[in-house]
């Protein structure tokens, strides 16, 4: 996952001359290589410069601007956790020390056994059911302590299942 | 067959809808009953999702919150023919008080009928809006626009029917002249969920209100741009496109009219301040989602240099209703110059949380007891949030205030998007105040420097008094600095920052103002 092969190489090769005629091209191509490869590898900022006519610079300031895109490999789970006030008023910052304590890991770090990755998130949309945290594509309201026990513990179960 | 409804909207599936029908239709094939199960949206009424509802001759019965392991005693309870001695049957759906006191027009159809279904959308007035300003001229839909007294639904409240009339009159330069319709469907204030629910619940309606305005201002492509945190909306919203299309409600010559418009959903990335509507010109270009000094208005010099509409959804969701109904039926609700509906959402810590649209005017505190039932937590009600994180924590002293933009305005708070967020006895203010300045760190673009610098500073003056050190100088230092980011940022992200920590200041001091602890000081 973590090579950028000529697979890799070529797929974003492939993304590029798909999209780069689209108004504002940068966007859905940035998008459609993290949703392909889970990240943006460094080597990957030079086709899109290439693609776009823009200098590598413009692109990695692209990315670094949004919060969404990433530059390392992500775990194999990856959860985020609301920070918005709606969810602190429902008890999310006791939940975040509780998250960081369970993991063993801070916000934009990754578990050492590579499974799971842990992001900060501004608002899920679901503040009449808060707290709430994402799991991969899954979002899930009233998390407490021990719910969220509970999911980590499915998340690793499965882990091992798939394996 | 019975039609049993359970809904595919973001808080119903993180509270376990999506298992809940996966396991209603195993259950029902084993006891041989004939169901359909339909995936509609939420009625938003959030503290009884997953809300199941049956058709029944009488009207649909509701049943909620269901859990998947109550499946086997609604079977039981012959909640298939609406059975009403289930312990979570809540009577006809309509009639819950809760939703029957509310005025919904922009959310008529939220939870009533299949979102991606075209039939249902027409079958409930859906495209009545869109016929008719097919044979208005576009001055004709704006003046229509601008007479139902609808303002900007974002936040800043400015009327629609004006922007409308600037980007109508711009000359688009150039030879590929083109005007845009944008959008604004990033909706990152905490509290708010008032767009994702129309995204979900009702993308038609928002479909018809984007090509009523390229219509009325001759634009031919719009956008939608959605942020990446609503993966189900987005879904449901290119589902949509998709079916509009195929039935040339979209695209060229709609409907044989010879009027064109094209519309696409684009992603965002996480960025708080891309929902700035000059940030998110930047982003649908390409670039860095950067603020952009104003003048040029979007309206003359927007998305790619062309004169540009950037509306936020509710506004752009409120436009078939005008349309279809005259602008003197929407004006009809509301009152002084805030006129129509605003869809209020009540968040946080709330004992019945969920959508409520009705009217300006009502109070606060009737929405928040009559509609809220008070706390979740059931202890006392403290703070209350309007209007997203840039908004003021409101005391109890205000609320009192009607919900209008220019008694809100009056009282240094905001109306904003609707989002009220409460708080109840156990907030600390200190920290609220300084989660403002933090978040402004966060999410700042970087171009001004009281935005980008002050809110750094901010964190650390509010650190200080907090841990009481000069706590008066720096009280004052706090004010100054708040100050200096009102008058001096470049858009609402640092200038409307401080409204919540000025409103902890002045209404909450207590709470800056305590003995520093232990705990606090390690």
């Amino acid at each position: 996952m973590t090579a950028f092969n000529e697979q890799s190489r070529q797929q974003v090769c492939d993304i590029v001359e798909e999209m780069k005629n689209l108004p504002g091209a940068m966007l859905p191509i940035l998008h459609a290589i993290q949703d392909a490869q889970g990240y943006i590898h460094a080597d990957a900022v030079s086709i899109i410069a290439d693609g776009l006519a823009q200098s590598r610079a413009e692109v990695h300031g692209v990315i670094s601007f949004y919060h969404h895109f990433r530059t390392t490999p992500p775990g194999k789970h990856t959860i985020q956790v609301c920070r918005a006030e709606a969810c602190q008023s429902m008890g999310s910052r006791q939940l975040e020390a509780h998250v960081k304590e369970k993991l063993g890991i801070g916000f934009h770090q990754t578990s050492a056994d590579q499974q799971v990755s842990l992001e900060p998130v501004y608002c899920l949309g679901n503040c009449a059911c808060a707290p709430s945290i994402q799991v991969n594509d899954d979002v899930v309201g009233r998390v407490t302590a021990s719910k969220f026990d509970q999911l980590v513990d499915q998340l690793s179960t499965q882990a091992l299942e798939v394996k | 067959m019975v039609k049993v409804y359970i809904p595919r909207d973001t808080t119903a599936l993180a509270m376990g809808a999506e298992r809940l029908a996966t396991e209603m239709a195993v259950e029902a094939k084993n006891r041989g009953a004939d169901i359909e199960v339909v995936r509609n949206s939420s009625r938003g009424m959030f503290w009884l999702e997953p809300l199941v509802e049956v058709e029944t001759a009488n009207g649909r019965v509701a049943y909620g919150p269901v859990e998947a392991k109550d499946i086997d005693s609604l079977f039981d309870a012959d909640f298939i023919n609406g059975g009403l001695s289930h312990p979570l049957c809540q009577g006809l759906t309509e009639e819950i008080p809760y939703l029957k006191k509310q005025q919904r027009l922009t959310f008529a159809r939220a939870g009533i009928t299949d979102p991606v279904s075209l039939e249902d959308y027409q079958a409930h007035d859906g495209f009545k809006g869109l016929k008719k300003a097919l044979e208005m001229s576009g001055q004709a839909i704006v003046d229509e626009v601008k007479n139902s007294g609808l303002r900007g639904r974002g936040g800043a409240a400015f009327p629609t029917g004006i922007k409308w009339q600037t980007v109508h009159d711009a000359v688009a330069p150039g030879d590929a002249a083109q005007k845009y319709i944008v959008c604004n469907a990033d909706e990152g204030d905490s509290g708010t969920f008032a767009d994702r629910m129309v995204m979900e619940a009702d993308p038609f309606m928002l479909i018809e209100g984007m090509t009523i305005a390229g219509l009325a201002v001759g634009a031919t492509q719009g956008y939608i741009y959605l942020r990446s945190e609503y993966p189900i909306a987005h879904q449901i919203l290119n589902e949509a496109l998709a079916k509009a299309e195929a039935a040339n409600l979209l695209g060229e010559n709609i409907q044989g009219s010879g009027k064109t418009f094209h519309l696409e959903v684009r992603l965002g990335a996480g960025a708080y301040i891309c929902g700035e509507e000059t940030s998110l010109l930047e982003s649908l270009e390409g670039k860095r989602g950067l603020v952009r000094a104003k003048p040029p208005l979007p309206a003359i010099v927007g998305l790619f240099g062309q004169p540009t509409i950037v509306n936020n959804v509710l506004s752009l969701a409120a436009v078939p209703y005008i349309l279809a109904e005259g602008a003197k039926a929407y004006a009809d609700y509301g009152m002084g110059r805030s006129l129509g509906t605003l869809p209020f959402q009540l968040a946080g810590n709330i004992k019945r949380g969920g959508l409520v649209e009705l009217a300006f005017g009502l109070t606060l505190r009737e929405l928040l007891e009559d509609f809220g039932g008070g706390t979740f937590s059931g202890r006392p009600m403290r703070a209350v949030q309007v209007g997203g994180p840039l908004g003021a924590y409101l005391p109890e002293s205000q609320w009192d205030t009607p919900l209008d933009y220019e008694s809100f305005a009056a009282v240094s708070a905001v109306l904003g998007h609707g989002g009220v967020v409460v708080f109840d006895d156990t907030v600390d203010m200190s920290q609220q105040a300084r989660f403002a300045m933090e978040f402004c760190v966060v999410e700042s673009c970087g171009k001004c420097t009281p935005c980008r610098i002050g809110s750094t500073r901010g964190v650390e003056v509010i650190d200080r008094i907090v841990n009481d050190e000069n706590r008066e100088d720096n009280l004052e230092l706090l004010n100054d600095l708040c100050d200096t980011m009102i008058d001096g940022s470049l858009c609402a992200m640092g200038g409307m920052t401080p409204f919540p920590v000025k409103s902890v200041i002045n209404h909450f001091p207590e709470d800056l103002h305590k003995p520093v602890t232990e705990d606090m000081a390690s």
